[in-house]
């Protein structure tokens, strides 16, 4: 038996959980072999299909080159004779990874000797074939967490925590993260518990502590290993208790958001992926300030009808009241795979409206699901990122296009109003530039991390990035403070929005319209309860 | 039923029987119930011309004088259309429209 050991971190998103650790750093570094060659067989299938899945996918968004090389390797994929060989020697006893690799390197062989430049350059294509199969197998034929585990490792990618089943409890333990990671958004709009910053200096010298019960307490950040009987005796009353007052704060949550000296405050929810308005209740909120789209842009680039039948369904779930859906952000910590660039500073380069004015045939496909489902209810749309003024007129031109095509083809279609997220210093500071858009949204995770220059997602400067700093608040009243004098709304979608140790100030620098993750409603609502500011802002 | 064809076909385009031909030609051949194969010399080797791994492989380059070969239901117009796409070019010629 293992002593006990503590590591202290941040919480990133606060609630308890206790179960087996699953350390997602050794599932990334190897395939897991099968029990046996049906199994391995059976695991080589699903990876060929998934890889062909993704290229069927890009091929709606390539053209001409593009679409012909993916066209093609596709019909290699499918083709039984590229994977004839692989499955033969699974029968005979190896492991699906080593079965792919060893066929396809034949195969790229022959091409690679072709006295012809032509033939000699497919190598590449096959390559690329044997890659893609591989990367699906390592991924998805990989071992899926058990129900209720604590998943361990250095960081965990977003498509890792949408695809497991959290439905039985568990949680999240990272030796780097950040709280303002997009995972950690995920997490506290599913209200799982998850801490960060961990470190790695305990575990690595005592691998003995990985087996066994680990206990999570993401209410103030840290885990035990290896705990002994009183600590599971300690944790398990501070998760009752924790419980206890998540559900006074419930009393809250039918309720309209109203200061105790009784101002009125608007709170909406922000969403990530369309199912996740299916567990609350639209009574409960004023609406959607904030649906990011990144997370369909998951694997491959979604076309236009899977955008369309999202925004769709969200727009219908929330009947009268207004969702504001945000065009695509990826870059930064949000890498497209087919879209995003490789940058040395992704927070200071090519993500957000940028990459989408850089990518006109992509972002047109977003705008066009958008047009069409704006006819379906009321419908708000706000571009990422935004620094000049210039950037929010291309934007809004392209929109006018697409709307005229579509017009033009008899497709339904409505023009949503189009507003600008407020997150990039020059915005905030010189607004009188930007009194076109037809609403603001302060992005208060990159306005903080951009204003104090310290990045959302390293725990070492975790203690500059604070969007309390007189600093940010000063720049969040003056965009407010502006927006009532020239009846610009304005609004707040960042993580500040659903805490209660933030809530006080935002109302204090005039702010009267929060969007916040679904799981923070309650205590959002229950900390706009208790605050006593007088006056309406000025 | 069962029936027999084959005929030869000179390769005109410029880089051969590459990616996007093999494509078309894989798929076209797909399209017949016939067993269809090709070779790049009147004794073989003979190739499944519904592969497009086989059909690559032959690395057949302009000025090849592709063999095509079927049997079974519909041997005949299978070796015929499959002659005629060559012929064609692929359709890569400048009335070649591409379908996004």
């Amino acid at each position: 038996m293992s002593e006990p050991l503590r590591l202290q971190g941040i919480s990133a998103s606060a609630g308890y959980a206790e179960g087996p650790l699953f350390d997602l750093d050794q599932i990334a570094i190897a395939y897991a072999c099968k029990e046996n060659a049906a199994d391995e067989k059976a695991a080589l299938e699903t990876a060929i299909d998934v890889a062909t899945g993704r290229l069927a996918a890009l091929i709606k968004i390539a053209d001409g080159d593009a679409a012909d090389i993916l066209e093609f390797q596709i019909a290699m994929l499918e083709d039984d004779a590229l994977s004839g060989p692989a499955f033969a020697a699974i029968a005979s006893g190896h492991p699906a990874d080593a079965a792919w690799r060893q066929a396809l390197d034949v195969e790229i062989a022959g091409y690679e000797t072709s006295d012809q430049d032509y033939f000699r350059a497919r190598a590449a294509d096959i390559r690329d074939i044997r890659d893609q199969v591989l990367r699906a197998l390592t991924e998805d034929g990989g071992v899926q967490a058990p129900s209720g585990a604590i998943l361990y490792g250095e960081d965990i990618a977003p498509t890792r925590f949408l695809e497991t089943d959290w439905s039985g409890g568990g949680g999240i333990a990272l030796k780097a993260g950040s709280t303002a990671s997009h995972v950690a958004m995920l997490a506290r709009s599913r209200g799982v518990p998850m801490v960060v910053g961990l470190g790695v200096v305990g575990l690595g010298n005592a691998p003995a502590n990985l087996a066994g019960i680990a206990l999570l307490d993401a209410e103030h950040g840290g885990i035990v290993l290896s705990p002994s009987k009183a600590e599971i005796d300690a944790f398990r009353q501070s998760s009752s208790l924790f419980s206890a007052r998540r559900d006074r704060a419930g009393i809250f949550l039918a309720r309209p958001a109203v200061t105790r000296t009784g101002i009125a405050v608007r709170v909406q929810v922000n969403i990530a992926d369309p199912s996740d308005v299916d567990g609350i209740d639209i009574a409960t909120c004023d609406g959607v300030g904030l649906m990011r789209t990144e997370f369909l842009f998951g694997k491959t680039l979604p076309d236009e009808e899977t955008q369309y039948r999202a925004y769709r369904k969200v727009l219908e779930w929330a009947g009268d009241k207004p969702v504001t859906i945000r065009t695509v952000d990826a870059g930064g910590d949000k890498p497209v795979p087919g879209f995003t660039v490789e940058e040395g500073n992704p927070f200071l380069g090519l993500r957000g409206i940028r990459l989408s004015l850089a990518r006109p045939e992509v972002f047109r496909v977003q705008i066009r699901a958008l047009l069409r489902a704006a006819v379906h209810g009321s419908l708000k749309v706000m571009f990422p990122m935004i620094a000049i003024v210039e950037e929010y007129r291309q934007a809004a031109a392209m929109f006018a296009e697409e709307q005229a095509a579509l017009a033009a083809r008899g497709i339904a279609q409505q023009m949503p109003p189009l507003g600008i997220m407020v997150e990039v210093p020059s915005v905030a500071i010189v607004p009188e530039a930007f009194a076109e858009a037809a609403f603001f949204s302060i992005g208060s995770n990159d306005l903080t991390q951009y204003v104090m220059a310290a990045a959302r997602d390293n725990a070492l400067v975790a203690h500059l990035n604070s969007v309390r700093h007189p600093a940010v608040l000063r720049l969040i009243a003056a965009v407010t403070a502006f927006g009532l004098r020239e009846e610009i709304p304005v609004s707040l979608c960042g993580d500040a929005g659903g805490d209660p140790a933030a809530i006080p100030s935002l109302l204090e620098a005039g702010l009267r319209d929060l969007s916040v993750a679904p799981a923070q409603l309650a205590m959002a609502k229950a900390a706009i309860a208790d605050v006593t500011i007088e006056a309406q802002p000025a | 039923m069962s029936a027999a064809a084959e005929a030869t076909v000179l390769i005109t385009h410029e880089v051969g029987l590459h990616a996007r031909p093999s494509v078309k030609f894989t798929k076209l051949a797909k399209t017949f119930a016939a067993e269809v194969e090709i070779a790049l010399a009147a004794n073989g080797p003979w190739f499944d011309a519904k592969s497009i791994v086989k059909v690559m492989a032959t690395k057949a380059p302009k000025g090849t004088v592709l063999h095509i070969r079927a049997s079974g239901d519909g041997a005949d117009d299978a070796v015929d259309a499959l002659v005629e796409l060559v012929r064609r070019d692929f359709d890569e010629g400048a009335d070649h429209v591409r379908t996004a």
